[in-house]
C-alpha cells in the first residue's frame, strides 16, 4: 500500500486506501455505487458515448488514444455482435495501478464495464486477467456474483430490456497477451500471436472476427467518473488534450516507490522523485529514469530537452522539469505510456539495467516476426556476454543496428517496445557501453548490485 | 465424457460451467487447462488429448498453448512453488540476491524441483507489484519487500512451514479488506 501524497487527486483511487472499505458490494454502494450505473441507463447509449468523446479521456493501457473516438470507429453496419474486452493484462515491467482497482475496488470497474457496454451495445463483456493475479480474478469473480444479485450486470440489467454477461478470463504468464490483437487470439484460445492491422483493428474485426472494444482498466473505470460529471465538467480536468487524472507508478531506487493519482500535468517528473516520493537514498544521484514502462525510452538525468510543444508554446527543459501528462513524457522523445515511471541511480550499471530488459524482451517475443524473435535475442545474448567479460568497443554500435532494424518491421509494437530501449539506452549512455569493454573486465563486484 | 484423467467432481463441474460462458468452445481452453493444471500440476499428453475431446478440437491445439504460455507446464513444480521477480524494478531492490539466497536455503537451483518434489524455484518476469520489490509468490500467495536479511528468514519460515498465517510475513493477499 502506498502512503497517500497531500497534493495527489483521487478519483479513482478514492477510497481504495481507506482502511474501512472493503472490495465487497457493501462498501461500494455505501459511497454511490451503481448509481452513475442508473444515470447511464436513464440516457441513450449513443449520448452516454458523446459524454466519453466530450471528456477528451485518452487511454490509460499506453498508446493514449482516445477512448471515445475508439468507439466511434465500431463497424456497426456489419450487424455482427459487438463485444467489449477489459485488458487487464497489466504487464509492462514498472506499471502495478490496476491490481489496486481490482484488488480493492472491483465494483468500480465492474460499473465502469457496464457503463461502456451498454454505450456501445456490446453483446458480452470479458475480463482478461493475468494469471498471476489468481486472487484478483476470485475477488472480480464474487463481485460479478454480487453485482449480478443487484441486477447491476447480466440478464435485464436495472430492470432494462438490456443484458449484458460478464465472464472473466485468465491469461498464463505471457506478455504478448497485453497487445489487443494478441489477447483477442489469446481469449479465442489460440497462441496469441499477434494480427496485422491493417486489417485487424479490433473495432472493426476483433473477437470472432466481429466488432471489438477493448480498453485499460483504469481507462474504464474513468467512464464511470465521466457519466457522473459529465463529459465537458470532466474534461476540465488535467489540461487540453490531457484530460482526468492519471496513476503513476513509481519503482526503483526511490525512497517511497508506489502508486500516485494526479490530475494530468499537476506536476513534473522532478517534483514526484524528489517530493512526492521522498527523493533518491542518502548520497545517491540521480542518473536515468524510464518514464512510462520499461518499453519507453530512457531518459538521462543530465539531458536537455527543447521544441516546441503542439500548441506552439516553446520549451527547454532538463528530466526534472518533465511535465507527467500524456504530451510531456512524448514532447522530451519518450513517452507516458502505462505510466510506470522506473528510477536508477548513480550506483545503477547501465549495461546491466539494459541486460535486464533485453532479457525481458527476448523472453516475451511471440516469435512470428523475424526481426523481433532474432532480433531480441541477440540484443538479450550481446548485452549479456557484455556483461560477463566479454564486452567489446563495437557492441554498441552492433546492438544500435540490431534494434533499428527491429522497428517499423513488424506485426506488433511489441517489436518497438523492444527496439526503443536499446536505442535509447545505447545512444545516451554510450560512454558506459565503452567504458565496459576499456575497463579491465575481472569478475563483477560481488557487493554490486546484480542486475543480470 | 469419460474421465480417465481422474480429475475431482469439483473440478469436472468447474469446467463444464466455464465452457458455456463462452460464444465458442475454443475460448474456454485456456480456463480449462489452468483447472486441470490446478489438480493435475501439470498438462501432459494424455491431458491434452482429454482437454481437447471436451472441447472438440486436436490435441495439437492444447499442446501448442502449453508450450507457448510461461505458466502452463507438462510436468510438474515442487509441492511449494517459489516464484522470484527477475524484472528490473525488481532487480533495483535486490531481486537477484534474493533468488541466489531462496537458492541456497531452499537447496534448488533457479528453474528446477528439488530432488525430494518439496520445492521448486521460478525467476519470473514483472509481477505488477513494482512499487513493493522485491516480489515473491509462494503458489498463491504475493510476498512484498523480500530482500537481504529478510529473504534469509523468509526462507526459513518457508522450510518450516511457518510462512503462511504467520505473523513476520503478511501477504498482499492477507492484508486486504475483504469484508464479511
Ligand atoms: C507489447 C504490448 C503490451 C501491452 N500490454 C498492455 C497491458 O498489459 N495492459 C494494457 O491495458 N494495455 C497494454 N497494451 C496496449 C493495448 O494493446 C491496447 O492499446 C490497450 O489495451 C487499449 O486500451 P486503452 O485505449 O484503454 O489504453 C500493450 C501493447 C503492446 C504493444
Ligand atoms: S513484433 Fe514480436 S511480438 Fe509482435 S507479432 Fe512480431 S514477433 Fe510477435
Ligand atoms: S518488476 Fe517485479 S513486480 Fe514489476
Amino acid at each position: 500500500m502506498s502512503e497517500q501524497s497531500p497534493k495527489e487527486r483521487r478519483i479513482i483511487l478514492k477510497h481504495t486506501d481507506d482502511p474501512a472499505y472493503s472490495n465487497r458490494i457493501s462498501s461500494y454502494l455505501g459511497v454511490g455505487g451503481y448509481e452513475n450505473l442508473k444515470k447511464a441507463f436513464g440516457m441513450k447509449p449513443e449520448e452516454v458515448a458523446e459524454e466519453v468523446l466530450k471528456s477528451g479521456v485518452r487511454g490509460r493501457g499506453g498508446a493514449g488514444f482516445p477512448a471515445g473516438m475508439k468507439w466511434k470507429f465500431l463497424d456497426r453496419k456489419s450487424g455482427k455482435p459487438i463485444y467489449l474486452i477489459c485488458n487487464a493484462d497489466e504487464s509492462e515491467p514498472g506499471t502495478f495501478k490496476d491490481r489496486q482497482i481490482m484488488y480493492k475496488d472491483p465494483h468500480q470497474l465492474i460499473e465502469g464495464m457496464m457503463i461502456a457496454a451498454y454505450a456501445i451495445g456490446a453483446k458480452q463483456a470479458f475480463i482478461y486477467i493475468r494469471a498471476e493475479f489468481h486472487e484478483g480474478a476470485r475477488i472480480l469473480n464474487r463481485a460479478i456474483d454480487e453485482a449480478k444479485a443487484g441486477g447491476y450486470c447480466g440478464e435485464n440489467i436495472l430492470g432494462s430490456e438490456y443484458s449484458c454477461d460478464l465472464v472473466v478470463h485468465r491469461g498464463a504468464g505471457a506478455y504478448i497477451c497485453g497487445e489487443e490483437t494478441g489477447l483477442i487470439e489469446s481469449l479465442e484460445g489460440k497462441r496469441p500471436n499477434p494480427r496485422i492491422k491493417p486489417p485487424y483493428f479490433p473495432a472493426v474485426l476483433g473477437l470472432y472476427q466481429c466488432p471489438t472494444i477493448v480498453n485499460n482498466v483504469e481507462t474504464l473505470c474513468n467512464v464511470r467518473h465521466i457519466v457522473e460529471m459529465g463529459g465537458e465538467e470532466f474534461s476540465k480536468i488535467g489540461k487540453p488534450n490531457n484530460t482526468g487524472t492519471r496513476i503513476w507508478c513509481v519503482s526503483g531506487q526511490v525512497m517511497k516507490p508506489g502508486y500516485y493519482e494526479f490530475e494530468c500535468g499537476a506536476l513534473t517528473l522532478g517534483q514526484m522523485i524528489f517530493d512526492v516520493c521522498g527523493g533518491l537514498r542518502p548520497g545517491r544521484t540521480l542518473k536515468a529514469v524510464i518514464p512510462g514502462g520499461s518499453s519507453a525510452k530512457v531518459l538521462r538525468a543530465d539531458e536537455r530537452f527543447s521544441g516546441s510543444l503542439k500548441d506552439g508554446t516553446a520549451f527547454d527543459w532538463g528530466l526534472e522539469d518533465i511535465p507527467l501528462d500524456f504530451d510531456g513524457p512524448m514532447a522530451a522523445g519518450s513517452m507516458s505510456g502505462s505510466g510506470g515511471i522506473i528510477v536508477m541511480d548513480d550506483t545503477v550499471d547501465i549495461v546491466e539495467a539494459m541486460a535486464n530488459i533485453n532479457a525481458f524482451y527476448a523472453h516475451e517475443s511471440c516469435g512470428q516476426c523475424t526481426p523481433c524473435r532474432e532480433g531480441s535475442l541477440w540484443m538479450r545474448k550481446i548485452t549479456q556476454r557484455m556483461c560477463s567479460g566479454g564486452a567489446r568497443e563495437e557492441d554498441a554500435d552492433l546492438l544500435l543496428s540490431v534494434a533499428n532494424q527491429i522497428e517499423g518491421r513488424t506485426i506488433c509494437a511489441f517489436g518497438e517496445a523492444a527496439a526503443w530501449p536499446t536505442q535509447s539506452f545505447v545512444t545516451k549512455f554510450k560512454d558506459d557501453f565503452i567504458k565496459k569493454a576499456t575497463d579491465s573486465q575481472e569478475e563483477r563486484n560481488p557487493k554490486s548490485l546484480q542486475l543480470i | 465424457m469419460d474421465n480417465s484423467l481422474n480429475l475431482s467432481e469439483q473440478t469436472l463441474s468447474k469446467i463444464d460451467e466455464v465452457v458455456p460462458k463462452y460464444p465458442e468452445k475454443r475460448s474456454a481452453a485456456l480456463m480449462v487447462i489452468h483447472l486441470v493444471q490446478d489438480e493435475l500440476g501439470a498438462v501432459n499428453d494424455k491431458a491434452c488429448e482429454w482437454i481437447a475431446q471436451r472441447l472438440e478440437l486436436q490435441p495439437i491445439n492444447i499442446k501448442e498453448l502449453i508450450t507457448f504460455y510461461p505458466m502452463l507446464r507438462d510436468k510438474p513444480w515442487g509441492r511449494k512453488h517459489v516464484r522470484v521477480c527477475r524484472t528490473l524494478p525488481c532487480a533495483l531492490r535486490g531481486s537477484y540476491a534474493t533468488c541466489k539466497t531462496f537458492e541456497k536455503k531452499l537447496g534448488v537451483k533457479e528453474g528446477q524441483v528439488r530432488e525430494d518434489g518439496e520445492y521448486s524455484l521460478e525467476f519470473m518476469e514483472c509481477l505488477a507489484d513494482c512499487g513493493q520489490g522485491p516480489v515473491v509468490i509462494v503458489d498463491e500467495q504475493t510476498y512484498e519487500n523480500i530482500e537481504g536479511e529478510s529473504a534469509e528468514k523468509f526462507a526459513e519460515l518457508l522450510l518450516d512451514g511457518k510462512l503462511e498465517g504467520g505473523e513476520e510475513f503478511k501477504s498482499y493477499e492477507e492484508s486486504l479488506n475483504q469484508g464479511s
